[in-house]
């Protein structure tokens, strides 16, 4: 400890640090792992087999991750208008974008169930189409775009909001291309905030329950979310284990796509310097 | 709910009484708590504070097991108090306890149409129409959906020449015309009402009477079946929790009420099927006139029902999963 710290108390704030994280976040997860690791393999091997499990864990993790893709798209899009340009109103639809994080969920479920119903504002002219949105996979995708959009709109902002237009406007006098200014200049600045907000997206998406739930019409092997599953195994009153074992699955596989998450942005920094 | 256990923990002498009930009771113990508190407070003179909570009943009964305090419970199915007996939290024989198995009012299932009756669905057959979609929650969360399973269910095995397997089989048809399965039957309700989804909601008929005393008689009519379930919804003192509180006379005297004049007649007022003769037949106009039968005349007892129709890989998971 014979470095010189700005402040002083480092051990103690370490310690308060770690504390807190084990109680809160560790605590309740570690119960949840002793759960379920007395539970014999073909306990496992039964509950991953079924057709219905597998379809839920497809229908959350694809979903997620399409919604993920779809929210840094639309994020980076929102940021780069409320950072680069100034117009009317530009304060207020900067406000309205966190409205997704303090809307309850069921609320927001609710909300866009009425519009996408066949017969709601939009359903109705999807409707036209022929495409129905509401108690199909179609509207668990947008429940999930709908809840994750904040989170990569919040992370790409700052960063948007530092990268000074005089690089642009460097590029562009040595004759860059738009495409060139973009892709060679802006975009490698934004991808680890791409990145993270992309794995913000994705978690919150795959754990989501309350807005999906209202959307989906939870049919079986269809439009069953994991969170459901979960939840029907805790109401029938049996045995619990069953639907601890979902929660350890949904965990897992969750920790696995935010590391793989974090690896790419290590690599991509990485790359970067290398360059 | 950290708020219902810190009140239900709170010193038994500001004398409280928590019950624990499922959805679509709440209109109705919002009045006979206010109406049991007020007798409580003739007959013996102590102010005595009635909470009621509402959730599904699983997870009501789910809630009870991992330590809310509920003082009573009053569930939509006798299994959702057995599980809690399994757990110690009262004795096994609780349901001989009071009378009519601890059930103080009934329902049975019924269904709610369009005004116009558009689809022509007159009994259970009409409801595998092709051109019709029906509107029930999922019996996996829903304790009235359940009975709603059982109705189904115990209409086609008492039909001629019905089996288990033709019941089967038309019970498979009919979850095949049920676009949403909600989690409960408020939002079952509410699917079919408000979001105009679905010909037919299949429904209890306290909930379909009460839809359309608010939502108005001109938008929707309420169909009969030939024959339906008499679903009973059964309450129980939690000993393990009044023996803590010190509260066994005054949940004992709740459950009590609900059996007597005054509780009888809200029971009715909120579209409950009283079991008092004479509070039924002052309200035989608002009633709708079906046979039914009961759960142990058909299926057994809740234990065996649950066991074989909605446990995990039951009958209704067998049903979901199969290939249509």
């Amino acid at each position: 400890m014979n470095r010189r710290h700005t402040l002083p108390g480092f051990g103690l704030s370490l310690g308060v640090t770690i504390s807190w994280l084990s109680l809160i976040v560790l605590l309740p997860l570690a119960a949840l792992a002793f759960r379920v690791a007395e539970q014999p393999w073909d306990a496992w091997w039964g509950l991953l087999r079924q057709r219905r499990v597998l379809l839920a864990l497809q229908l959350s993790f694809g979903g997620a991750v399409l919604a993920a893709f779809i929210d840094v798209v639309l994020g980076m899009l929102l940021a780069w208008v409320l950072v680069r340009y100034r117009f009317p109103w530009r304060r207020l639809c900067d406000a309205l974008i966190d409205l997704p994080f303090a809307l309850p969920t069921a609320v927001a479920g609710i909300a866009l169930t009425a519009l996408y119903v066949p017969d709601g504002w939009l359903g109705r002219w999807l409707a036209v189409l022929g495409v129905q949105v509401a108690y199909t996979r179609l509207g668990v995708l947008m429940a999930m775009v709908f809840v994750g959009l904040p989170f990569a709109v919040r992370t790409l902002q700052p960063v948007l909001e530092s990268l000074e237009a005089d690089v642009e406007e460097a590029a562009w006098t040595l004759g860059a291309s738009r495409w060139q200014r973009f892709h060679r200049v802006v975009l490698p600045v934004l991808t680890p905030a791409l990145l993270t907000g992309f794995a913000m997206a994705l978690a919150r998406a795959v754990g989501e329950y309350g807005s999906v739930i209202f959307i989906s019409g939870n049919l079986p092997m269809r439009t069953e979310i994991v969170p459901l599953l979960i939840v029907q195994k805790i109401d029938g009153g049996g045995d619990i284990a069953p639907a601890a074992m979902l929660g350890a699955c949904m965990l897992l596989l969750s920790l696995l796509a935010l590391l793989s998450v974090h690896g790419l942005q290590r690599w991509s920094g990485r790359w970067r310097e290398v360059r | 709910m950290l708020l219902l256990v810190a009140g239900a923990a709170a010193h038994a002498q500001d004398a409280r009484l928590l019950n624990v009930s499922f959805d679509p009771t709440r209109e109705l113990y919002k009045e006979v708590d206010a109406a049991f508190s007020a007798k409580w407070k003739r007959d013996t003179g102590q102010d005595l504070k009635v909470t009621s909570s509402h959730a599904g009943s699983g997870k009501q009964s789910r809630a009870v097991q991992d330590g809310l305090e509920a003082d009573v419970v009053t569930l939509a199915l006798a299994w959702d108090i057995d599980v809690l007996a399994d757990h110690g939290l009262l004795p096994k024989s609780w349901q001989s306890r009071l009378p009519q198995q601890s059930t103080p009012y009934t329902s049975t299932v019924v269904f709610l149409v369009r005004k116009g009756n558009p689809k022509h669905i007159h009994d259970w057959p009409d409801l595998v129409k092709d051109d019709v979609q029906v509107i029930t929650p999922n019996p996996k969360t829903s304790g009235g959906a359940r009975w709603n399973f059982l109705a189904a269910w115990g209409w086609a095995q008492r039909q001629p020449g019905g089996t288990p397997a033709s019941a089967r089989a038309f019970v498979t048809r009919l979850y095949r015309h049920v676009p949403v399965l909600d989690a409960g039957a408020r939002g079952a309700t509410q699917t079919f009402a408000q979001r105009g989804i679905g010909d037919v909601l299949i429904a209890w008929e306290s909930e379909a009477l009460q839809t359309r005393q608010e939502l108005g008689a001109d938008k929707f009519e309420i169909v009969a079946p030939s024959l339906s379930i008499l679903a009973e919804p059964p309450v129980a003192v939690v000993d393990r929790n009044v023996d803590k509180h010190g509260s066994r006379k005054p949940a004992e005297a709740y459950l009590r009420f609900l059996y007597s004049g005054e509780g009888q007649e809200l029971a009715a007022k909120y579209f409950y099927r009283p079991r008092d003769p004479a509070v039924v037949a002052r309200h035989a106009g608002q009633f709708v006139n079906v046979h039914t039968f009961t759960l142990a005349e058909t299926f057994g007892d809740w234990r065996a029902t649950q066991a074989t129709y909605f446990a995990d890989g039951g009958i209704f998971d067998q049903i979901s999963e199969a290939p249509r």
